[in-house]
Formats: structure tokens, sequence, C-alpha cells
């Protein structure tokens, strides 16, 4: 089961990225609260080390090898790690932004009660993340798809506070109960198939079960996806959640959860039923029907928020259904779409956040209303927040307009011209709720009461990690045709798929 | 005709004492109930050692030993209980205070 | 020492270890040198435990006669993989709670610990002896001996709550034990004998063993606290000391439980139809809902966490009308699990209240900070009693589920789910209260009390809730040693 010899440890290579948060965050939790300068250090080192350890892997992977971890758990059950190109994706865009991340909430937290909790539950939180991303079978998806739940539920109640306390149960009551169908689904399939372990082109065909069956089978799993995804009418916690403190929030809703419910489903799709049988069973279908509702739902939403982060929250909702209307029109353009938004959602909005961390914190911004002049006072976070909302809405030469570039192509491809008018419903709506809060922030005096009109901006903790992610949603869309990129990646993993 | 006797006088016991516990709400009552069972419980045992064909069994006989040894403890036990709490009780009513244990502000 | 030595000794040494220390104790008024001898006296069970598991696993199930009279009349122990299950759980709670006991017993004022310690060791006694049992009457004798133990315990406390629990408790424990022994009576009269695996091999189905195995169900499901007989738990098992309250709930209503599965599973299986299985899965998914519910209406900590065990024993019932491999494996695991976490619970329970005087839990708000371990383990433990990954309780969770599709039963798998999603609101319930913070800069009276909380007292539910956790990753491990002798048809699991 596991080889102690020098190959073995490389090969077991997804169990070391996962552990390497994972002690991070049991070390800092077992501290407790007094050791401060252990705790930053240990932060930084493990947040360090796990990039070094995902770049080994993803390198790695590019070449062809095998990274592979097996541990029996029951008999004829195991817990499977393992790194396919599609991990790469998840996992990479973690570990950079957990770093990035980890010197944002250090900055942001300053001085602050709880800190031993919240750096310990927030490593748990970014290990679960990365199983999500290398479990090798729907078992050991669903063990970290749970331990994520549970490792967020802290995060979010982290305040302390009435409303964060409610917040934190409505989340709980959304995503455990979707974990409960999830659950059942996954017994499910372990039961019929006698396996659970993905397989690229799924695994379920072979079997010719009945039809019923088999899309009661995909309507579990979905459901318990989906809460995670944000998925109307599964995402009402989403935006309650927002109680939680702004490097919560900015993991929450790049990487962490949402990405997780995200990836669920293109595992579900990919490597559990396979396209043909989605496409048979008329799934496809479904997704893409539930994706654009949601889109489109969550625009509006948007544009009717006046604070801040809620608006951000609801163009999550809208935003990560682009990977799930990727999956659902099919076709290798809109895959590679929908794939690729998953990385350039996640570097975009996680700058946004940041970006509203910083309003918040440095001059008590949090309506769309009291951004007026913010971009004088605060040239640098606004200019990073431009950029992001600009790919939000998909400018080029921004990362968000290569996802929209190929969610469109793949769906004149695949002949589903009503995609297209989603997607410029879709943009026209972002440019609706994003460009008036930049006309504001930029063009806007700032309100006469404020005392201080000169340049006064975020500190240079909570600054540079918004600053780099925006760098790096640019370069994302820029440099998109340079090896690596994670357009570039997302065609790898399609060759995958498609042949 | 003996064996039904003896049989049906522990069935009838049995049922009497059964009756009185779930419908008795006195605590020496219950324990009295209880104890009815248990000797029905006993006579049965008694029965079966004497229906033995190949003479009277002796574990049967052991058994009842055994089940009025317990029987007897435990009542006991329950009796002592009885009276603490019945002083607990009296001691309540004169000092109105609350007991032993510390409760704060719900 | 040879492994025919060894499974003698073992056994022998389980019973009268702890019950010759009792004597000594209560005899000599030892204190704190008997805590010492006690843990000794754990540590050497631990340490034969595991070669007595393997030889067992290896020769099969163990069938010994103490006292040399052939099969009928001896004493007969027995012991398969959910014996060996129960025995390690014993084992291992009894070590830690010892540990526990002890620190809590020196901190506690009055401490009742002249009683305490023979008590306590009395029950280890007899819940091996229990466990250890293979015939009806001296599980008779040894389900009295550890309700002759376990009552007390529950006075300890002084109060007058405690009091009137502790007589309900008694009450009902008393009238189990004589319905119990009618049907003990009517097996024997019926069968002519009473030893379980010659029960197994020899009963024909029969309307009187029928009725004795419904007697003798009802009798042990009083002492079990299993819906719809569980009204007097909550209360003795809430108002009793903590250390007391963590074997009430995590053991002797357990062993109860475990007594009927065993009646259930083997020796009578000839003697109930299908729709009496589904009969009892059905009380046990009744009890699994109603205390659940019970528990989220709950003001105070161990009441939510007493609830908690009359709700998860519920559990233990759906082996019965699944009577599978697999649903033997997940019963036994959730048994363990459940031992582990919810010890664990009641001993940070314990701490809790040590430092706050006071279990409400509105008091709990903020303590989060200053007893973070405490509610760790809270949390810990809790996520294991739910069931949720990656702890045994989700091993469990999974064995059951699988259980229920593969014989087709799917409604335990909705029970099933939604009893953990229950367990799961009452636990972060409990973390809510704790993490409730109004005022986070505040000095709250706690600051200055939580100094007295000694490793001791702090350590052994942090390392329990950790075993709970860890038990989810050894089902591999495991269930091996759950399957020796499962009398249960099935594939393998």
């Amino acid at each position: 089961m596991i080889s102690l010899d020098m190959a073995g440890l490389y090969a077991a290579m997804p169990m070391w990225v996962v552990l390497s948060s994972l002690l991070a965050g049991l070390v800092i939790l077992t501290l407790g609260e007094p050791w401060h300068r252990t705790r930053v250090f240990i932060n930084i080192a493990a947040a360090l080390v796990k990039i070094l350890l995902v770049g080994i892997m993803l390198w790695g992977v590019a070449q062809g090898q095998i990274f592979f971890f097996e541990w029996q758990l029951m008999p004829g059950i195991s817990f499977v790690l393992h790194a396919d190109a599609l991990s790469m994706m998840l996992s990479s865009l973690s570990a950079i932004l957990w770093l990035l991340t980890t010197i944002y909430a250090i900055a942001y937290l300053e001085d602050s009660p709880n800190r031993a909790r919240f750096f310990g539950f927030f490593s748990l939180c970014v290990a679960a993340t990365m199983g999500v991303a290398v479990a090798g079978n729907l078992f050991t998806f669903f063990i970290f798809y749970e331990m994520l739940t549970l490792a967020t539920w802290p995060l979010v109640v982290h305040r302390g506070t009435r409303e964060a306390l409610r917040s934190g149960g409505l989340y709980l009551g959304f995503t455990l109960g979707g974990g409960a169908l999830f659950l059942i689904g996954v017994v499910m399939v372990q039961w019929l198939a006698g396996t659970t372990d993905f397989q690229a082109g799924g695994f379920l065909t072979a079997l010719e079960l009945s039809p019923g069956l088999l899309t009661g089978l995909f309507l579990l799993l979905f459901a318990g996806t989906a809460v995670k995804a944000a998925v109307v009418p599964f995402h009402p916690w989403l935006p309650r959640a927002m109680v939680a403190p702004a490097p919560v929030s900015a993991l929450l809703h790049a990487v962490a959860v949402v990405k997780a419910g995200a990836f669920g489903i293109v595992r579900i799709v990919y490597d559990v039923f396979g396209l043909e049988l989605t496409a048979i069973l008329g799934m496809n279908h479904f997704l893409a029907i539930m994706a654009s509702i949601t889109i489109i739902y969550g625009s509006v939403l948007a544009l009717r928020q006046q604070d801040i982060k809620r608006r951000l929250a609801y163009s999550t909702v809208s935003q990560v259904s682009y990977i799930t209307l990727g999956v659902g029109i099919g076709g290798p353009l809109a895959t590679i779409g929908g794939l690729v938004h998953l990385v350039h959602q996640g570097l975009m909005k996680i700058t946004l956040f940041f970006c509203a961390g910083n309003l918040a914190e440095t001059h008590g911004i949090k309506t769309v209303d009291q951004m007026a002049g913010a971009g004088r006072r605060m040239p640098w976070t606004m200019m990073a927040f431009t950029v992001a909302a600009l790919g939000m809405i998909g400018i080029p030469p921004v990362a968000g307009f290569v996802s929209k570039w190929y969610l469109g192509l793949g769906s004149i491809d695949s002949g589903q011209y009503w995609v297209i008018a989603v997607l410029v419903a879709s943009t026209l709506l972002n440019a609706a709720y994003f460009l008036p809060v930049l006309k504001r922030a930029w063009f806007d005096a700032p309100p006469t009461k404020v005392s201080h009109q000169g340049v006064e901006d975020a500190s240079p903790g909570l600054l540079w990690p918004a600053l780099i992610t925006a760098a790096l949603s640019l370069g994302a869309g820029l440099l998109a045709s340079m090896p690596f990129s994670p357009l570039q990646w997302a065609r790898f993993i399609i060759e995958r798929f498609y042949g | 005709m003996t064996v039904m006797l003896y049989a049906t006088t522990a069935a009838t016991l049995f049922a009497l004492g059964l009756y009185a516990v779930l419908v008795r709400t006195g605590l020496i009552h219950r324990l009295l109930a209880a104890n009815v069972m248990a000797t029905a419980v006993f006579l049965f045992l008694i029965l079966v050692s004497a229906e033995n064909p190949e003479g009277v069994d002796a574990i049967p006989q052991a058994m009842v030993l055994t089940g009025i040894v317990i029987a007897v403890s435990l009542t006991a036990f329950a009796l002592a209980l009885l009276r603490y709490l019945q002083a607990a009780d009296d001691e309540e009513d004169q000092t109105g205070s609350q007991d032993g244990r510390q409760n704060g502000p719900d | 020492m040879g492994l025919t030595e060894l499974s003698i000794l073992l056994p022998v040494l389980m019973v009268f270890g702890p019950l010759l220390l009792a004597l000594l104790v209560f005899l000599a008024q030892w204190q704190r040198s008997a805590d010492w001898l006690g843990m000794g006296l754990g540590l050497i069970l631990l340490a034969l435990l595991t070669p007595f598991s393997g030889a067992v696993l290896l020769e099969g199930p163990l069938e010994m006669q103490l006292g040399g009279h052939d099969r009928g009349l001896a004493i007969p122990f027995y012991v398969d993989g959910l014996t060996l299950a129960m025995l390690w759980l014993n084992t291992l709670l009894f070590l830690f709670i010892q540990v526990y006991a002890g620190a809590w017993l020196q901190l506690k004022q009055p401490a009742p610990a002249a009683e305490f310690r023979p008590l306590f060791l009395l029950l280890w006694s007899g819940l091996n002896a229990l466990f250890l049992s293979g015939d009806l009457f001296n599980l008779y004798v040894t389900l009295e001996i550890t309700t002759l133990a376990a009552v007390p315990l529950v006075i300890l406390s002084h109060g007058h709550a405690a009091m009137a629990a502790a007589m309900r408790y008694l009450l009902f424990a008393l009238v189990g034990s004589i319905i119990f022994l009618l049907g003990v009576a009517l097996v024997y009269a019926q069968a002519g004998l009473l030893s379980l695996p010659l029960l197994q091999e020899q009963a024909e189905p029969h309307p009187a063993l029928t009725v004795a195995l419904l007697a003798m169900t009802a009798g042990v499901a009083m002492k079990a606290a299993l819906f719809p007989v569980h009204a007097w738990l909550p209360e003795a098992h809430a108002s009793a000391p903590s250390p007391a309250s963590a074997l009430l709930s995590a053991l002797v209503a357990k062993a109860a439980a475990y007594l009927i599965l065993r009646l259930w599973m083997g020796p009578l299986e000839a003697q109930w139809t299908p729709a009496m299985a589904q009969l009892m899965g059905a009380l046990g998914a009744a009890g699994i809902i109603y205390a659940s519910i019970q528990a989220l209406r709950q003001t105070r900590l161990k009441r939510v966490i007493a609830y908690s065990t009359v709700a998860q024993l519920g559990y233990l019932l759906l082996l019965i009308p699944m009577a599978s491999v697999l649903a033997w494996n997940g019963v036994i695991y959730h048994a363990l699990t459940h031992g582990l976490a919810k010890a664990a619970l009641f001993l940070a329970a314990g701490n809790l209240i040590m430092v706050l005087r006071d279990d409400s839990l509105r008091n709990l708000a903020g303590c989060d900070r200053v007893l973070s371990k405490n509610i760790l383990v809270i949390g810990l433990a809790g996520v294991a009693i739910a069931g949720l990954p990656p702890t045994g309780g989700f091993i469990a969770k999974w064995w059951l589920i699988s259980a229920a599709l593969e014989s087709g039963q799917w409604w335990w798998a909705v029970v099933i789910g939604l009893g953990g999603l229950l367990a799961a609101a009452y636990i972060f319930r409990i973390l809510s209260y704790a993490f409730f913070s109004p005022d986070p800069h505040q000095e709250t009276p706690i600051h200055q009390a939580q100094g007295q909380l000694t490793r001791a007292l702090v350590w052994p539910p942090v390392i329990l809730a950790f075993l709970a956790i860890a038990l989810g990753m050894a089902g591999g491990l495991l269930a091996p040693f759950l399957e020796i002798a499962a009398p249960v048809t099935g594939a393998q699991a």
C-alpha cells in the first residue's frame, strides 16, 4: 500500500501537498493564541513549501508522470489521491492564492483576537481544497468536500456576532444538507459500479443501468455539488456568508468553497458519468440551463446591491456558473472556456475582495455610494479593482475575456446559439453593475465631509496581494498563449477528454 | 392440574405487578409491585425445576437464589435512596433553598 | 506465554483484576495509590489485548468454560469480533477516564472519592464480565452488577436532581431486570439450556422462545434507554458527576444495547420474523429522530449530550432489520466511535462545568478563547458523532448506508442521513454558543478560573476525541477483526 522508497515518496506527492497545510493548521491550532511570530512563520513557510511541491507536481504531470497514493479505509474502498491535469488546475490556483491570502490576512487581522483559531482553520480549509483537487475517486472527494465545510464554518462565524452565527448556521444547513444527498449518491455509485475511481470518460456507461436510476443518481450528486457552487436555488448561503472577514470571503469566493463545488460538477460529468452518458441522459442541457439561470439571476441581484461585498457575492454566484455552463454546452472549445474560468474567475474575484477589504479597512468604505473619489484616495487599490472588474465584464486583454471568448466559440461550435444571448446579457449586466462603481470611484469627487483628501492607500501587506493578483489576471489574458498559462493548461486537459 | 395452578398464579402475579408498576405513581408502590413481579418469575422458575422429567432440576433453583439476592439488594438500595430523597424533600420544604447543585442564570 | 494460557489469563484478569482492586480500595480506603494501580491494570490489559485479538483472529471465536464443569453448567466465556471491539473500548475508556477521574476528584469539593473509586472499579469488572459472558444467566447477573455500580455513581453529585434521577433509573433498571429474568426463565423452560453458542446450534423456532426474546429485549431496552423507554436517561446522565456520565453514556447504556444485538443476532435468530425486525429498526429510527430533536431543544450542555446518547443508541438497532456483514461492521464501528466520542464530550463538559460552575449553554459565550481545547474536543467528537468524514462515525455511516442499499431497505439510508444532519445541528448549536462573543475584548470570570484545569483533565478528552477521528482511517485494518464469527449472512464487506 505505501512504499517507503524515494520513488514511492515522490509518487505520493499529492499526500504531501495536502499534509503541508493540514499539519500547519493542526500545529497552529495546538500552539494557541500567544505564539504570534511562530504562527506567522509556520504559515508562510508552509505556503511556500506547498507552492514548491505543487510546482514540482505541475512539472511532473506535464511530463506525464504518475502521482498516486492509496490507503485502504474499508475493505474494497480506498482513500485515493492522484494528480491529473485537472487536479493541477485547482491545486496550482489554491497554492498561489493561499500564500497571497495568508499575507493579506496577517495584515488584515493585525491585533485582533482569535487569530490562532482563524489561521488554524484557514490552513485546514486550504488542505481540504487541495484534497478536493487531488482526490482520486468520488469517495475521497467527498471526504475532503465535507472537511472543507467543517473547516470553513469557524471562519464564517469568526466575528462571533449574532449575524455571523446565523449566517454560519445557514451555511451549514445548505452545505451539510447537500453533503448528505451527495453521500447517498456516492454510496450508490460504489454499490452499483463497485468502484468510485475517477476515469477519463466515466465508468458508469458500461453498467447499462436504467436511465431513470442514472438520472436520479446524477441529480443527487449534482445537488451536493451545486450547493457549494451556489447554483440557483442553492445560493442563499453565499451572500449571507459575507459577514466573514475579507480574507475569508476572498478565499471562499475565489478558490475554496465555490470552486470545490464547480470542480465537483466537472469531475462528475467527465470522470464519473462521462460526456456521452451525460448527453444521453440529457443532463448536459439541464446543466447549461441551470447555469444560465444562475448567471442571469445572480447578475440581476448583484445590480440591486448597494453593499460592495454583497454585490461581489452575487457576482460570484453568477460567474462561477460559467464553469458549469462550459461543461453543459460540451465540446472542446466551451469546455476550455469553462475550465479556464475556474482559474480566471479565482484570480479576478480574489482581487476584487482584497480591494473591497482594503476600502473597508482603510477608509471604512462599504457601500457603492461611499466609493465616490476612492480612486483619488486609494489609487493603487482602485487600479487593481478596475483591472479585475473589467476582466469580470470580459474586456480584453484581461483574463475574463479569454473565458467568455471560448465559451462563445464553443456555443457556436455546438450550435447552441441561445447561449450567446446569455453571454451577451450577462456581459451587459456585469457592465451595469461594475462600470458605475468605477465611474464613481475615478470621476466623482470624494464627499466633502472627508477631512483628509490626499492619497492614503492601504498598508503594504494589504495592497501587494491585490496588486499581484490583478497583475496575474492581466497576465493570464495577455500571455494566454504561453506554455503553463491557464488557457494552455485547459487545452492540455481537454486533450484527455476529446483526444 | 397443579402445574396449571402454579403457572396461572405466576402469570397473574406478574401481570398484577406490571400493571401496578405502570399505573401507580408512588415510589414505594412501584417498588413493591416490582417485587411482586420478581416473585412471579421465581415461582415460574420453581415450576420449571419441579417439572423436569429427570427429577428436580438444580439449575433453576440456583437461578432463583441468585435472583432473590439481586432483587433484595436492588430493593434495599432503592429503599435507602428513597429515604434520602424523602429527607432532601423535607429539608427543601423547610428552608425553601435550592439543592446542592448550583443553578446559574439560565 | 502460549496463546492458550493467554486466552484464559486475559478474560480472568479482565473480570477479577478490577474486582479485587475494588475490594482492596474499599476495605483499605486507598485513594491516589488506587488510581496508579488502576492505570497499571489498564495498561496491562491493553498490552495483553493486542496478542489476544491476534489469537482470536487466527483461531476463530473463543469459547471457554470456567469452573471446570461441562458445557451446560459452567461459567462460559465467548469471544467474537463484537466482544473484542467492546473489550477494547472498555479498556481504553476506563484507562483514560481513570486518569481524568483521579484529577477530577482532587479538584472537586466535596469530593466523593471514597465512594467513587470502588464503584468505578466494580463497574469496570462488571462490564468486562458482561461482554465476555456466553450464557444467558451470567448475562443477567453481570447486567445487575453493572446496574448496582452505575446507579450509585449517579447520586455522587449529591443534588436533589441527581437523587431523583437515580431513583428513576433504579426503578427502570429493577423492572427491566425482572422482565429480562422472565425471558431467561422461558428460554430455560423451553430449550433446557442457556449457553449462547448451544442455543444457536440447537434452538428450534418456537413461540415460547419468541416470547422469551421479546421479554428479554423489553427488559434490556429499559436499561439501554432505547426509545420509547428512554425517559430516565437524560436526567440521570446529565446530573451524574462528569466522569461517571462518560462511563454511563459511553459504556453502560451501550452494554445493554449490546445485549440486544447479541440475542437477536445468533442465539435466537430463528425466533423472529422480518416484520419484528422492521419494528425494532423502526424503534431505533424513531429514537434517532426524536432524541436528536430533543437534544436540539435543551438549554444545558450535559442534557444535549445525554439526549444525543439516546439518539445514537438507536443506530445499533438498525442492524436487526438489515442483518448483513456491512451492517454488522457498521454498527460495531458506530458503537466504538460513539463510545470514544461520547466519553470525550462528557469529560470536556466536565471541564467546562469545573470552570464555569454551570453547564447552561448561554454561559459558554466567549469561552472558546480561554477553554479552546475543550471546545475543540466538542467540535471533533461532535463531528465524529454526526458521522462526518474523516471520522470513525463516517466509516460507520458509510457501512450502514451501504447495507441499507444492499438489502433494498433504502428507508434506513434516509434515517441515517437525517440523523447525521440533526446530530450536526445539535453539535454546531453548542459550538455557536461557544463562539458567540458580543464583545471580544471583554474579560470574563473564566479568564481567572481557567488555570485550575490540570493536564490530567484537559488531555484525556483530547486524546479520546482524536482516537474517534483516527478510527476513520482504520476501517480497513479493523474490519477483519470485526468480522470474526459475525453471525450474519451475506457477502463479506
